[in-house]
């Protein structure tokens, strides 16, 4: 679509195992304060605020509430998507093209220490049938990475090769929490999860937060040169129950990436987007990902890691900033990667920059296994 | 991508009741989103994304919205997101579904608010709202904060315990009127509610809201294809949302700033100048009896003080000049995360004149009003015209 909605900064903390010292609204302060200074702007320059956050990781009810004061939200227009980040930035996006608002600010904040993770995702299950099972996220990513490599052939090297690449990407980050780079042979060696998943096949627990502001046309402008554009958007749902799946192929991320690429007028993904960033919940994932967005043909993820083409010097770098498997604040998670392609178009990228970005993708999640998908295309 | 003018063209509700033990939580969202739908004459694959919301604690399901947004509601295969703000989670999916629409992103959503509060625990759930060390020890859940406002308001303005109780009757007599209500109660007076035992002072049991089970749909499209589904739609002329501070003590809790403030700049984009005269009715979230006084008043339907003898003037009754909750508001229905979003469908119910027995005549424009979070405040007007 048109260049209309804008991303004219974006602010991160650096993401950690754990920011004991930070209670969420000082977390968020943070980010708020940086996106504030950043732009010259204070509170009063912001119209609309949305937020994403999960009352379970947060252990709190109503979780934005924690966060209010710190956002400035006092007398303003705030609204939460209890979920991924990436679906808070398109609410964001609503609210500008709607109208009434020139300028909307989108946080995410997630602190993972905060909870025990295996009761947090084992909750997303149904709870009639279902939750006694014992399912959690890692346990059901071990099932599907096990279904998709039995399919298609995919390696354990294969899959480790994604650890290795972002793993070393993440020592470009200042922001990354795991900055230290990784062996196929570590990753191989790491203790076992969930067959075929390994420690190193999956992301740590971070904290974390992000922030960004959102702008119209006419606003653009005045707060930067490099304004970088929203183009296309897809958002698709997969089935519930993982027996109504189909476990090796990521069918809603696929036609969320269609959507996208159809209103972004993009053709041929590989040739035409120079950075992507894809919310990447285990090392197998990350190659279902290139499939279902149409990198490469179906079953082919693992060559195409092979290929080296998603490396930093490849035809399409996929996480430059290390992805989840390096920072992993959970709810926060695409609307970072939403946050790094600004800055990768921005140029403002530094040691992790891809050169001459244009056109950027970024991924957000929801559930388990991939069931809610957001695709977004962003443009210099 | 245009932008587009949005109208409500068909709700549903559940009947609400204490509880379903006949119904999984699946099956009770389902009836109200086949009720939409059937109103609407949609079939599942006509609809363009799914907005559903509840509070994940209280019934103890994270991501719920990956569940009920498939099981439930037709969202297999389409975008499904989740919006929760606590009380006000039914108004701040109202306003996604609006904005969603409005922006030219989708033509025709769906909007689901839902509690099946017995799977769980509303107030375990709503302490864990407030900060750990500063609140929760001396102000947290939903009855505490109410009782202190409720003693505030009581303190600065002399409204008595028997000007609130009058809400409870007046809005239970409503409710008698509405098929889909929970508490029926035509013949309530003002002395069963004074006599019923204190919850938290003031606040006695009829002064309180009940739990309810139950689901809300409704169903938005843009100018285009509404006019298309229905000749008989309401309007959305405006949304906004006010917050204030967080902690109680920062807050003017009895009057209800946030309210103010949304309400002040709503109304003036609207173009209304006079809500007492302008508005036709109005379905507010009063989760107390003293509450809708307090809200008539941060409303704007009168000054500060004067909720009381607004009242007793029988201006917010279904005969006077801005009848308020003709469904019988909160304190006869309360499924949480549906709550609000009753608010705005039995405001689009007035609008399309399909109130039956609880119809307000000729209404042009109505008021929907949700209530939540930190003293939050959701707004939305409907008006018959675009």
């Amino acid at each position: 679509m048109d260049k209309e909605v804008a991303i004219v900064g974006v602010a991160q903390t650096k993401y950690e195992e754990e920011k004991a010292d930070l209670p969420y609204s000082e977390l968020v302060f943070e980010v708020v304060k940086k996106l504030h200074d950043e732009l010259g702007i204070t509170k009063d320059d912001v119209g609309s605020i949305i937020t994403s956050s999960n009352d379970f990781n947060d252990g709190r009810t109503i979780a934005s509430m924690a966060i209010q004061d710190a956002l400035g939200a006092v007398g303003k227009s705030e609204s939460r998507v209890s979920g991924d980040g990436a679906f808070a930035y398109v609410y964001g996006v609503m609210r500008i093209l709607e109208g009434t608002y020139d300028t909307v600010m989108v946080v995410s904040h997630c602190k993972c220490s905060e909870s025990n993770i295996y009761l947090v995702n084992n909750s997303i299950f149904e709870p009639y049938y279902q939750r006694w099972l014992g399912l959690d996220q890692v346990s059901s990513a071990g099932l599907m990475a096990n279904m998709y490599s039995h399919k298609y052939g995919i390696t354990q090297e294969q899959a480790a090769k994604v650890a290795v690449k972002n793993r070393k990407n993440a020592l470009n980050n200042p922001y990354a929490h795991l900055q230290k780079a990784v062996t196929v042979d570590e990753v191989l060696n790491s203790k076992m999860m969930a067959y075929p998943l390994k420690e190193l096949d999956l992301p740590p627990l971070s904290d974390g937060a992000v922030a960004m502001l959102l702008t119209n046309k006419e606003k653009a402008k005045k707060y930067t040169d490099t304004p970088v554009w929203f183009k296309g958007h897809g958002n698709c749902t997969d089935a519930y129950y993982l027996g109504h799946r189909n476990m090796t192929d990521l069918i809603g991320l696929e036609l969320a990436a269609r959507e996208a690429y159809k209103m972004a007028g993009i053709k041929n993904p590989m040739k035409e987007i120079d950075v992507a960033e894809i919310y990447e919940a285990f090392t197998y994932h990350e190659l279902m990902n290139y499939e279902a967005l149409g990198l490469c043909k179906k079953g082919e993820g693992g060559k195409l890691i092979d290929s080296g083409q998603t490396e930093m010097n490849g035809t399409l770098p996929v996480n430059p900033s290390g992805g989840v498997l390096s920072s992993n604040p959970s709810m926060a998670n695409g609307l970072v990667r939403v946050a790094e392609i600004a800055l990768q178009l921005m140029g403002k990228a530094e040691k992790r920059q891809v050169k001459d970005a244009k056109i950027g993708l970024a991924t957000g999640m929801n559930g388990i296994c991939s069931q809610g998908n957001c695709v977004i295309i962003l443009e210099a | 991508m245009v932008k587009q003018k949005v109208a409500i063209v068909a709700t549903g509700q559940t009947k609400h009741r204490s509880r379903r033990r006949d119904v999984n939580i699946s099956e009770m969202i389902y009836e109200a989103v086949k009720m939409a739908l059937d109103e609407a004459q949609l079939t599942p694959k006509d609809i363009d994304a799914v907005v559903i919301g509840n509070m994940d604690h209280f019934e103890g399901i994270n991501f719920s919205e990956m569940w009920t947004g498939i099981e439930s509601a037709p969202g297999y295969l389409k975008p499904v997101v989740k919006v929760a703000t606590g009380g006000t989670t039914g108004t701040s999916l109202a306003a996604y579904g609006y904005y969603a629409v409005a922006s030219g992103m989708y033509d025709k959503v769906l909007v689901v608010g839902w509690e099946k509060i017995n799977e769980g625990g509303a107030t375990t759930g709503i302490v864990t709202a407030f900060d750990a060390r500063w609140e929760r020890p001396a102000l947290a859940g939903a009855l505490g904060p109410l009782a202190l406002m409720a003693s505030m308001y009581m303190w600065e303005f002399g409204v008595t315990p028997e000007q609130a109780a009058k809400v409870t009757v007046k809005n239970r007599r409503n409710a008698a009127n509405n098929p889909f209500a929970h508490l029926q109660q035509p013949n309530m007076t003002v002395e069963e509610v004074m006599n019923s035992p204190v919850i938290s002072w003031p606040l006695r049991l009829h002064d309180c809201c009940p739990q309810s089970e139950g689901a809300c749909a409704i169903v938005y499209a843009g100018e285009g294809v509404a006019r298309k589904i229905s000749d008989n739609l309401a309007w959305v002329k405006g949304v906004d949302t006010g917050h204030y501070y967080t902690y109680g003590g920062d807050d003017v809790m009895h009057k209800y700033p946030a309210a103010k403030i949304a309400s002040t700049r709503l109304y003036k984009k609207v173009g209304i100048r006079n809500p007492l005269k302008d508005l036709d009715v109005a379905e507010v979230y009063e989760p107390s009896s003293w509450a809708e006084l307090m809200w008539t008043e941060a409303l704007g339907f009168c000054e500060y003080g004067q909720g009381g003898k607004l009242l007793d003037e029988g201006v917010t009754e279904m005969g006077g000049e801005l009848p308020v909750n003709p469904s019988g508001g909160v304190i006869a229905t309360n499924p949480i995360g549906a709550t609000a979003l009753i608010r705005v469908a039995e405001a689009a119910i007035q609008v399309r004149g399909l109130g039956g027995k609880r119809q307000v005549p000729d209404v042009e424009l109505a008021l929907a009003h949700g209530f939540g979070g930190s003293v939050w405040a959701d707004l939305m007007i409907l008006g018959k015209e675009p």
